[in-house]
């Protein structure tokens, strides 16, 4: 099975070595905001490589990683900070961007005491109501509507925020997506779908998640413009995202991006692609490389040197190792956590269980742990 | 004061709390100028415009998934679901993420929505317009649920649902939607969610009830009393968190009890109650407790009359009780 050809509607601005195309135009990007989108692409890969390796050495119970699709992470990065972002579970670069810090990161992995969700959920699945990034859930396409939702009453308010939302290419077979896109649609809501298409729902391919001719496509039938972007592309990402923004914002309604990347891993750290793909695949990808190419740009541009990147490497290395060292000294959530929040007031029923709970044996020890 | 039914209740809580808080809106299918399938926001987008009383495509799912996003953005939407046989398509989004999302997040994210649903058969509806799903809500942690039987709750506890911040499943008991009257004050009060009532007293058993079968109870406790039987029924009103300090004074007061639900039987929410009751009052029981409940059929059609509950079942099961 051969990657993906580029095909001739993919917007494209940067060749697979980070040049820019002939006749390309160039989105207008300052120098400062490159220099930190490089800077959060690259700790988005090394704490991928950090939990992960965690994970195999047995010390996280989960990790996904998102190495080769991280450029589509910053499609939020023409956001302000008012908008919504609704995340699926491999955008970690997103949430640096708009500012989750390595110490939050590292906390949700390991669902301990300094956990922003307290130790509600799996690995990766963050949430953090400061920067307007909204809690992930598994089950996939459930944050589409709520994406649009957000988006309808932001324009309900009169206020000019937008959401953006981002999902896989397998997700698109949801009825979430049906009804999000359609939803959107109808109402103009100012609402940005960022559909990742990274070739692989788990194992299944993406030929066998739709017979359209791409998932832009799929935007004709809900009255969007659908467009398709090199997703390894940074340039062509913040062009296309700069392009949806402003229409969303003018009260032209939603769009629909498809992103076209790919998983270069697997699914998870559960996962194990040579059962079901071609190891050859995942090579032409590594040549498309998004961070390899927007080093490449910034290299010709004169804003790349091999310190900076050393120094850059360096400190979120080092952040990492700090947030886990503290991880060390750092227990579970206390036990009497896991009843709060059911209810915004504990009802009388959840308050019994957990006078019964902290009443056994093996709460009450002193050396209680997991 | 006012005599209204129940959809003039609910109708009046929606109107009074919108006309104090601009961030409650309404949506659902058919419930803008149509004024909703049992018009219930009937005149509604007359006064509030298409802005807060949205007309959505149709589609279940995007009903609660849109109301979660609207919320979590800071608005207090009032989903309607047009029947409660309808609400399946939303379950992921309710169970899974309505219900979860204030835990999920750490306590970062409440979710602040109301959803209506009329429930119940009893209205030559079949399958799909006469169901009860209460029990598989109940089961779900983070939500609420009222059932309320009459206009004088349905309003006040509307008004409470609208006005505090966890998500509330609000089942109305359409059979008597127009059928029950009653008067209900104007303008705005609020009765506590959680809190049943005892709407006859008796001495000898105890009915637990909601919804459209409290009126059953009450009729068969009607007829009772010219035979001498002195039954107590109880209004749960909201079915979770359930009023367990009311439910455990009356049984002990009683020692007798039969809850009727219209939901089937297996499962039902009788079972969690019974279960309740014996976990703490087993000396105060004289007989065990049974049920009077749908039947674990699908709801049929032409013979939903012999599939629901009715006063003269409930009286024959009240007397299995008493002969114990």
């Amino acid at each position: 099975m051969v990657a993906v050809q580029m095909q001739d509607d993919l917007r494209r601005v940067l060749d697979d070595d980070g040049k820019v195309l002939l006749g390309a135009k160039v989105p207008q990007v300052s120098d400062e905001m490159l220099h930190k989108i490089f800077d959060t692409m690259m700790l988005t890969r090394i704490m991928d490589d950090r939990m992960m390796r965690l994970q195999r050495q047995g010390r996280l119970g989960f990790y996904m990683k998102s190495i080769g699709e991280e450029a589509s992470h910053f499609a939020v990065a023409p956001l302000r900070p008012s908008d919504w972002v609704f995340p699926s579970y491999r955008e970690q670069g997103a949430w640096f961007w708009r500012g989750y810090s390595v110490t939050d990161f590292v906390n949700q992995m390991f669902g301990n005491e300094k956990d922003p969700v307290k130790g509600r959920q799996m690995p990766v699945h963050h949430s953090a109501n400061w920067l307007n990034l909204v809690s992930i859930s598994s089950p996939v396409g459930t944050q589409i509507p709520q994406a649009v939702g957000a988006a309808q009453a932001a324009k309900i308010m009169g206020k000019d925020d937008v959401s953006m939302v981002y999902f896989g290419e397998g997700t698109s077979s949801t009825g979430e997506f049906h009804v999000g896109m359609n939803f959107a649609g109808v109402w103009k809501s100012p609402c940005i779908f960022v559909c990742r298409n990274n070739g692989w729902a788990i194992s299944v391919p993406r030929e066998k998640q739709t017979a359209a001719k791409s998932f832009a496509a799929k935007a004709v039938g809900y009255g969007m413009p659908g467009i398709r972007v090199d997703g390894n592309d940074i340039l062509a990402i913040l062009q296309v995202t700069n392009e949806a923004i402003e229409r969303a914002r003018a009260g032209e309604g939603p769009t629909l991006i498809e992103a076209l990347t790919y998983r270069v891993q697997g699914h998870s750290s559960s996962d194990d692609p040579s059962v079901y793909r071609d190891p050859k695949e995942p090579e032409i990808w590594e040549r498309r490389d998004p961070l390899a190419r927007l080093r490449g740009y910034l290299k010709q541009r004169g804003l790349w040197s091999e310190a900076a990147e050393g120094e850059i490497s360096e400190r979120h290395n080092q952040a990492i190792t700090d947030a886990l060292a503290a991880v060390d000294t750092l227990g579970p959530p206390p036990v009497e956590s896991m009843f709060d929040d059911v209810y915004e007031h504990m009802p009388w029923h959840i308050a019994e269980q957990k006078a019964w709970v902290m009443s056994q044996e093996r709460t009450k020890s002193p050396h209680y742990h997991h | 004061m006012p005599v209204m039914n129940i959809i003039e209740a609910v109708r009046d809580a929606l109107r009074t709390q919108m006309r104090q808080d601009q961030r409650v809106v309404v949506l659902g299918e058919d419930v803008g100028k149509f004024g909703g399938v049992f018009r219930a926001t009937s005149g509604l987008h007359e006064e509030f415009g298409a802005d807060r009383v949205i007309d959505t495509p149709l589609a279940e799912a995007g009903i609660i998934g849109a109301a979660i996003g609207m919320a979590l953005y800071g608005l207090r939407p009032v989903p309607e679901i047009q029947f409660g046989d309808f609400i399946y398509p939303a379950f992921d989004q309710i169970v899974n993420e309505l219900a979860k999302f204030r835990y999920r997040s750490g306590g970062q994210y409440p979710c602040p929505v109301v959803i209506r649903t009329p429930v119940g058969g009893g209205i030559r509806g079949g399958h799909y317009h006469s169901q009860s799903p209460e029990a598989l809500f109940i089961h779900t942690p983070g939500l609420k649920v009222i059932a309320p039987s009459n206009p004088y709750d349905a309003k006040g506890l509307l008004l409470a649902a609208m006005r505090q911040n966890d998500p509330v499943l609000f089942m109305e008991p359409k059979r008597i939607y127009r059928a029950s009257r009653g008067e209900v004050p104007e303008g705005e009060y609020e009765l506590e969610i959680g809190k049943a009532n005892v709407v006859r007293e008796g001495s000898h058993v105890t009915v637990l009830c909601y919804s459209g079968m409290v009126s059953i109870a009450e009729e068969a406790a009607k007829k009772a009393e010219g035979q001498g039987l002195s039954i107590e029924v109880v209004d749960l009103r909201t079915l979770m968190p359930f009023d367990i300090d009311t439910i455990l004074a009356s049984v002990k007061k009683t020692g007798r009890c039969v809850v009727l639900h219209e939901a089937p039987k297996t499962c039902g929410f009788g079972a969690e109650l019974i279960a309740a009751i014996q976990e703490r009052a087993m000396e105060h029981l004289e007989a065990p407790i049974l049920r009077v409940a749908g039947l674990d059929t699908p709801f049929p059609y032409t013979l939903e009359h012999e599939y629901m509950p009715n006063a003269d079942r409930l009286l024959s099961t009240v007397r299995q009780v008493l002969e114990w």
